[in-house]
């Protein structure tokens, strides 16, 4: 009797606590992996497409799915870090050969660009202004670096020139200020 | 127990966390008179000397400026405009080293004195009727950015809408060597309470609190005697420590509070004002005299007389170092600010700004170098001198680890960077400098983390949007595939009527055909036969004119090279182009015989000939852009010129139409009609060659449309060109071009691009003057053949 006792608690919490715990995974779904948009947080939106996947989200779809962490050149170690510190594994030196670059934006020598709009159909994130037939420019602050227009562009007018310095960027290189005597 | 209130009106000073007693040194310039500077020969002005964003450039080089004059105007809240000191001329708007431990160029505005120092128009605003929008704005139009270091526009600070319980005005002046606000306070005292009087108008405190380190017993003083009259303004001695001048610092000295991490003062009802910058007010709204001008200490002992001078603002360091008998040594270091918080200049062009204080020239005993940084010995001096409270062994480390998630946690972004823990450092470790680099840093990262949420906003919208305009066409197409099945019924007996038609004729066809066929083969075979004698004709024809000229090397070689028809074309069509260039570059009128000479030998191998002509036509094009200015007087002879670079562009089997151009063009139409005929015959299978003309004509639209905006070409030459294609097309071989045109546009496309970016490429490389060469040589060598 007391066996069947224990068997009919034990059934019946077993019974609550299913049917709770049903309950909660229809009522509390989460929509999306949120480790992908975790990791899509960390990753640099450039969205270069040098990891080999169309875009940072996709990577980090990828990511989540076990892909190696080192393949994004744009956000460097610093991303590898991060990367490597919100999976838990061991951080691991950047895959593609370039080492991380100084950063750059696309600039359009405008008195040969011929307006054939290639560039806009390439930019991911909308940052060349222009029109069929007329001449193309980019924006600078939204431009992110990541060449994909270079390549499209028939006559080549499109070249990717590093940051200039300036006074608010300026990182206290101490070994950088020009040292002269003063006499 | 007094309220906080009573114990401030009491006199009560508290104190501030850790500070050091540096040597102060403050008496070689204290006690002296401010010296009045003499013009310089050259005023450096950098359009942004505060913190914020530069005004628009209003002045144009070549102008002349009156002393007080705009020469930016403020078209947003953080920028205050700058103005011209003296009046002058405007020498040139160039980079400079701007006065920024990074030395890093900026944009100045050079202006040359001229010596009268003309004052413009001025209007003194009167206090009591003008409102408190116009004495605002009149603070911001005068260019007034706080001059105790940080440079923050005043107006913002006076403005705030928040009730304000304490205006500070900082008059501390801690740090070593400087004594400008003390010479200020010395010399002006009743100006600076009346700027006092204007911050009051407009922020309307309880209480006015003015702090003063006690070594400055004379200004204290003066204050003391120029506020008399006012109930509510306090002036406090506060006790000699570095950095008791810092905002939170004296803050907490003569209220007891605390500014929370990451807020500003406002947030706890003070405002603090430099005294210079209370000064500068009263002068602005007062005497409507802009800030052009400010006291600097100019000290060290390498000068002779080290004292307070008032500088013109753009005047060169070296100026006022000159000014008071500077006597430089090997090796010598000129820091602009003071021996705790300022840097080291790069170069002594450096000009005065609006919130350089001091300019100091010490010798190397004074102020002797660092020593070799040692490991840090986690004594914990630094946290004792720390005013600020922090750990700075800990920040250093996580620095040194690039750690930016520890050392936010260590909240290095509350250092003020006052030096105080390097100071007292046993190792002599230039702590500062680490928080410097690391707070770069994290800023660095901060604005690349907005960046990123920025393109990705950007990304995603933008995905969104190609989404949605592929539901459109979707959309759209399923609209019209709707309609079209709606008007099926009808459609099913159109075509059946169409294909009943089609049968009539195809039957009338037939039977005419079995009448006519024996005859017309026997035309066909005439036909072809007499082509192929023309042919053979001018074979022999050209290798006659060939061997005439054979001392022509660039002929020769391209006539030679018809041996080999696939290289030949090659060659022909480059050495086309390069008479094409040439031509365009120099004489408008060109001999239509050069384009319909070369081409015949490319019906060889039309394919590869298309694209050697694709190459030519780029070529073409380019000359034609850049020699278009040369080319427009003579507009109407240039026409049938620039038309031939584009028949040039048509592929080989449109030599044909080429020739016949040039038959209707010149008059020499001796050597051309035979030409014109055998090439004419030259295909020997007619259908590839149609193709060819088609691909070619396709080549020629798809150019021809970017051609139209940037050469100077007639948009109808491009059809004119394909329209002579068509008529000689037509005869010849009896195969519609308009049904082949449409084979590989697409293809044609991007044959056509490559050749213009190739001959991009190749106009670089190319000089002008061989190609001028070359289109003598190839005169001589037509004249020779027409001969």
């Amino acid at each position: 009797m007391t066996l069947l006792n224990a068997l009919l608690a034990l059934g019946t919490l077993a019974l609550i606590f299913g049917a709770l715990l049903g309950y909660a995974a229809i009522r509390f779904k989460v929509e999306s992996d949120p480790l992908v948009e975790q990791i899509d947080d960390i990753l640099p939106q450039t969205q270069c497409g040098q990891c080999g996947y169309p875009g940072c989200r996709p990577y980090a779809e990828a990511i989540a799915n076990g892909d190696d962490i080192n393949k994004c050149p744009p956000g460097g170690e610093a991303t590898i870090k991060k990367l490597a510190e919100l999976l838990g594994v061991e951080p691991k030196p950047l895959n593609a050969a370039q080492e991380v670059a100084i950063k750059r934006v696309a600039f359009i020598r405008e008195d040969e660009c011929i307006g054939c709009t290639k560039c806009i159909q390439a930019c991911p994130v909308d940052a060349i202004v222009g029109a069929s037939k007329q001449m193309h420019t980019v924006i600078a602050d939204e431009c992110t670096g990541c060449d994909l227009c270079v390549e499209p562009c028939p006559v080549d007018c499109i070249d990717m020139i590093p940051v200039a310095d300036s006074v608010e960027r300026w990182k206290w290189d101490l070994q950088a200020i020009p040292v002269k005597m003063v006499e | 127990m007094p309220t906080l209130f009573q114990q401030i009106q009491a006199g009560t000073l508290w104190d501030f966390h850790g500070g050091i007693h540096p040597p102060v040194r403050k008496s070689q310039t204290s006690s002296k008179p401010v010296a009045q500077l003499p013009l310089p020969d050259r005023l450096y002005l950098p359009l942004r000397q505060h913190i914020g964003v530069a005004g628009r450039l209003i002045v144009a080089v070549g102008q002349r400026v009156l002393k007080g004059e705009a020469l930016t105007s403020a078209d947003n809240s953080m920028a205050v405009p700058v103005h011209a000191p003296t009046s002058g001329v405007i020498h040139s708007i160039s980079q400079h080293t701007s006065a920024h431990p990074s030395a890093l160029p900026e944009p100045v505005i050079v202006l040359v004195p001229d010596g009268k120092d003309e004052w413009r128009e001025r209007r003194p605003l009167n206090i009591a009727t003008s409102s408190r929008h116009q004495i605002l704005e009149r603070i911001q139009d005068s260019g007034i950015a706080g001059m105790g270091g940080a440079g923050f526009p005043t107006h913002l600070k006076a403005g705030m809408q928040q009730p304000v319980d304490y205006l500070i005005i900082n008059a501390v002046e801690c740090e070593p060597y400087i004594s400008a606000d003390d010479a200020l306070m010395q010399e002006a005292p009743t100006t600076i309470v009346k700027g006092i009087d204007i911050l009051c108008q407009l922020l309307n405190p309880k209480a006015v609190l003015i702090g003063i380190e006690a070594d400055k017993p004379i200004a204290i003083a003066a204050l003391k005697a120029a506020c008399s009259q006012r109930e509510h303004y306090y002036v406090r001695e506060v006790p000699v420590k570095y950095p008791s001048g810092g905002e939170k610092q004296l803050i907490q000295l003569l209220t007891n509070k605390e500014v929370p991490a990451g807020r500003r003062p406002a947030d706890i009802g003070i405002v603090m004002q430099n005294v210079g910058t209370a000064f500068a007010i009263a002068q602005a709204v007062l005497d409507d005299q802009p800030l052009i001008s400010r006291i600097v200490t100019v000290t060290g002992e390498t000068l002779r007389q080290p004292q307070n001078v008032l500088a013109l603002l753009g005047t060169p360091v070296s100026s006022l170092l000159d000014f008071c008998g500077f006597q430089s040594e090997a090796q010598q270091k000129v820091i602009m600010g003071g021996p705790m918080m300022g840097f080291t200049l790069p170069d002594l062009a450096v000009p005065i700004v609006k919130t350089t204080n001091c300019i100091l020239a010490p010798t190397r005993d004074e102020l002797p170098d660092n020593g070799p940084e040692l490991d840090c010995i986690r004594c914990g001096q630094c946290a004792d001198a720390c005013p600020a409270t922090l750990l700075p062994q800990q920040l250093l480390w996580y620095s040194k680890a690039r750690d930016p998630a520890k050392l936010q946690e260590y909240n290095l972004f509350d250092c003020i960077e006052c030096g105080a823990c390097a100071y007292v450092c046993p190792s002599e470790i230039p702590l500062v400098q680490y928080y410097r680099v690391a707070k770069a840093e994290i800023r660095e990262q901060q604005r690349e983390a907005l960046k990123a949420e920025q393109a990705k906003a950007r990304f995603e919208a933008r995905n969104a949007r190609l989404e949605q305009e592929k539901q459109q066409r979707l959309a759209r197409n399923q609209q019209l595939a709707a309609a079209r099945q709606q008007t099926q019924p009808n459609q099913n007996q159109t075509v059946a009527e169409a294909l009943a038609r089609v049968k009539a004729q195809q039957a009338e066809k037939a039977a005419l055909q079995a009448t006519d066929s024996a005859k017309d083969h026997q035309q066909i075979l005439a036909e072809r036969e007499l082509k192929k004698q023309q042919a053979r004709e001018y074979q022999a024809q050209k290798q006659a004119t060939a061997a005439a000229s054979a001392a022509d090397s660039t002929l020769a070689s391209t006539s030679d090279s018809s041996v080999d028809s696939k290289a030949a074309a090659v060659a022909a069509a480059i050495a086309r182009a390069k008479a094409r260039q040439a031509d365009a570059a120099s004489s408008p009128t060109v001999e239509q015989t050069t384009a319909a000479e070369p081409t015949t030998q490319d019906t060889a191998d039309p394919r590869k000939a298309a694209v050697a002509a694709a190459l030519a036509r780029a070529k073409a094009r380019q000359a034609g852009q850049t020699n278009s200015t040369m080319a427009e007087p003579s507009a109407i002879a240039a026409e049938p010129e620039q038309q031939d670079p584009r028949k040039a562009a048509i592929a080989a089997a449109l030599a044909r139409a080429k020739a016949k151009q040039s038959v209707t063009a010149t008059v020499e139409t001796t050597v051309t009609e035979p030409v014109a005929a055998d090439a004419a015959a030259m295909p020997e299978d007619p259908r590839k060659a149609a193709i060819a003309a088609a691909l070619a004509r396709a080549k020629a639209k798809q150019s021809a449309a970017p051609a139209q905006e940037t050469a100077i070409v007639e948009p109808a030459a491009a059809d004119i060109a394909v329209t002579t294609a068509q008529q000689s097309l037509a005869p010849d071989t009896g195969i519609q071009p308009d049904t082949a045109g449409n084979d590989d546009p697409r293809k044609a496309a991007v044959a056509a691009a490559l050749a213009r970016a190739k001959a991009r490429k190749a106009q670089q490389s190319t000089e002008h003057q061989t190609t001028e060469q070359q289109l003598s040589e190839q005169r001589d060598s037509e004249e020779s053949k027409t001969e």
